[in-house]
């Protein structure tokens, strides 16, 4: 991967990073833990691997997205606002009476694929969307991104079952293994563990990444490209609140607001981390 | 009556799916390892590229539906009541109620008359639930006509749909050249003055043959068939309680939160007049053939005459 392109990279996830801490500041809830560790994530497949088109956002041939770990919304939305789908100052209003940004993923936002939140329902959406792909012999294609809590919903597994059936090789589910859910650590709270072996023994191609390594995302994505006849299971091994010192690795931080001290201090890292990649750029 | 003709509302939806194939190429089925009690099984007979098994997974077979609604299909998800309305009904809910998208569910096996697999089928709580969910159209035909105009409503219509089949053969009653369906619009069968019996779904054939036996006792009942639960034609409804004073509601579910609570809530806002709901009586069922289960739990023409016989003579 070309150097400008990884620095470019970086500069939009941290700035999604910093539209996530803004959204969830001002809305005084929300779930940054989980928002912040799929950010590089979301800044790679946006800028660099979907076709989506801000000022179309129901083209057809559009690649289609489902965030099926729905509650990290703000991740979603300040990456859709950094690729130009709506004004990031949409963030400010993010949670409130009247505003067009929904605490979950809503369908009716420009860039939202899919409403979802109900843990496990997203990727069955994604599945149909992919369904409905290979019916019609588009080329688009799916990516859903699933927490590592989220995979303890036995939906899931269904459709981890529907997806290699009907050979799915036009969707990619990745799932984001942070380690943390709101009751503690995964493997403290009922493991979902092993989940590469899991994946692979439902029929799924698994391939495991570092989600915080631009090099590292771009050969996972594109080992993922060369599969066919089954669906791919990305395992992002990430960092709960990444980017942000204090949240990182935090179990407190998956679903509660910074205060204002703690805003500023978060917006201070950002700022500094984006200061010194735009000198080095 | 034996050239009375009968036929499972299940097998006139196979049927309608395999009719509107050729017209609707965006039409495509899925069921849930159910095909052939659903009579999906005859789509996928016909037209074995567009069916998907999804197995005995419901709640995924919804979601999956709610994908392929989002990229420009048209899924029509099957399986029993039971499953589709009730262990689906979260997904039901937020994945497709919520961002309104065009799926069309059909469920078959609904209510009392599954028959012998007893309780754990014979949902009777699917209309309440799909009733509840903002922008869900819920329509529960009456007969093999009527199921088949529902089909193709459905088609012609942007947005959820929840149609309700049953696994009994029940009579065919409209079969004139008259018949027409709307979605949210009433059928009134029979006028009357001294009371108007409300039905759906196999009691709309109960409720005609009570009003029969009614008139033999002089008392003149007006029948309505409620095709769509929802959203409910309130303006039938309410020109029958001004007119008639007394509703009697029949239904093949719990006569809690189903078309006696619909008609009621109507009424009680529009025209408050006194209003008698049968149905099942918030009980389970139990094994035992459909027809003789169907009388025991009161959901027949007789029981609907007797109702009606009391409430007229306590107006």
């Amino acid at each position: 991967m070309d150097a400008t392109l990884i620095k470019q990279l970086q500069i939009h996830a941290v700035k999604i990073r910093m539209g996530i801490i803004e959204g969830v500041y001002n809305a005084k809830s929300g779930h940054p833990g989980g928002s912040l560790s799929i950010a590089d994530l979301l800044a790679y497949l946006y800028f660099t691997r979907m076709n989506v088109y801000p000022d179309k956002p129901d083209f057809p041939e559009r690649d289609r997205f489902v965030l099926s770990k729905g509650h990290t919304a703000p991740a979603l939305y300040a990456t859709l606002a950094e690729r130009g789908f709506f004004p990031m100052e949409e963030m400010k209003s993010l949670r409130h009476i009247g505003a067009m940004l929904q605490g979950h993923p809503c369908i009716h936002i420009p860039g939202v694929d899919m409403s979802s939140g109900s843990l496990g329902q997203g990727i069955s959406a994604a599945c149909g969307m992919a369904l409905a792909g290979k019916h019609r012999s588009d080329n688009y294609h799916v990516y859903t991104v699933l927490g590592d809590g989220e995979i303890e919903e036995g939906q899931v597994w269904e459709a981890a079952m529907f997806a290699a059936h009907y050979g799915l090789d036009n969707l990619t589910a990745i799932v984001d293994n942070n380690g943390l859910q709101i009751d503690g650590r995964i493997t403290e709270v009922c493991s979902p563990e092993p989940i590469p072996d899991k994946f692979a023994a439902f029929g799924w191609k698994v391939i495991q990444m570092n989600a915080h390594d631009f090099e590292d995302i771009d050969r996972a994505f594109r080992e993922a490209e060369r599969v066919t006849e089954q669906p791919v299971a990305i395992i992002q091994h990430s960092v709960k609140g990444k980017g942000v010192s204090f949240m990182e690795d935090q179990v407190g931080w998956h679903g509660s607001a910074p205060n204002k001290e703690q805003y500023e201090q978060a917006m201070a890292e950002l700022t500094a981390e984006l200061k010194r990649l735009e000198a080095e750029a | 009556m034996s050239d009375v003709i009968k036929k499972a509302t299940r097998e006139s939806y196979g049927e309608a799916l395999v009719a509107m194939a050729e017209k609707y190429e965006n039409l495509v089925v899925l069921d849930a390892d159910l095909a052939a009690a659903t009579k999906t099984g005859m789509f996928k007979k016909a037209y074995k590229d567009r069916f998907y098994d999804c197995g005995i997974a419901e709640a995924n077979m919804m979601g999956v539906a709610a994908g392929l609604a989002a990229a420009g299909m048209i899924p029509f998800a099957s399986s029993f009541a039971m499953f589709a309305a009730g262990r689906a009904f979260e997904i039901v809910r937020n994945s497709i109620g919520y961002p309104h998208l065009n799926v069309k569910i059909g469920a078959t096996h609904a209510g009392i008359s599954v028959g012998e697999d007893g309780a754990t089928h014979q949902c009777c709580e699917d209309i309440a639930l799909m009733r509840t969910i903002p922008g869900m159209t819920v329509i529960n035909p009456a007969d093999d006509v009527e199921a088949k105009a529902a089909v193709a409503a459905v088609l012609e219509y942007d947005g959820p749909c929840y149609l309700r089949f049953g696994r009994l053969a029940v009579p065919v009653i409209n079969d004139n050249p008259d018949y027409h369906f709307e979605i949210g619009k009433g059928v009134q069968l029979k006028d009357g003055k001294d009371v108007t019996i409300i039905a759906s779904g196999l009691m709309v054939n109960e409720a005609l043959i009570a009003a029969e036996a009614l008139a033999k006792d002089g008392i003149s009942a007006r029948v309505i068939n409620i095709h769509t639960i929802k959203p409910i034609d309130r303006e039938i409804i309410l020109k029958a309680a001004a007119e008639t004073g007394l509703i009697v509601t029949a239904e093949e579910h719990n006569i809690i939160g189903g078309l006696g609570s619909a008609v009621a809530e109507v009424v009680c806002e529009g025209c408050p007049v006194p209003v008698k709901r049968i149905g099942v009586n918030d009980e389970f069922g139990h094994s035992g053939p459909a027809v003789d289960l169907l009388k025991e739990f009161g959901l027949s023409a007789e029981h609907i005459a007797e109702v009606v016989r009391e409430a007229v003579s306590a107006k």
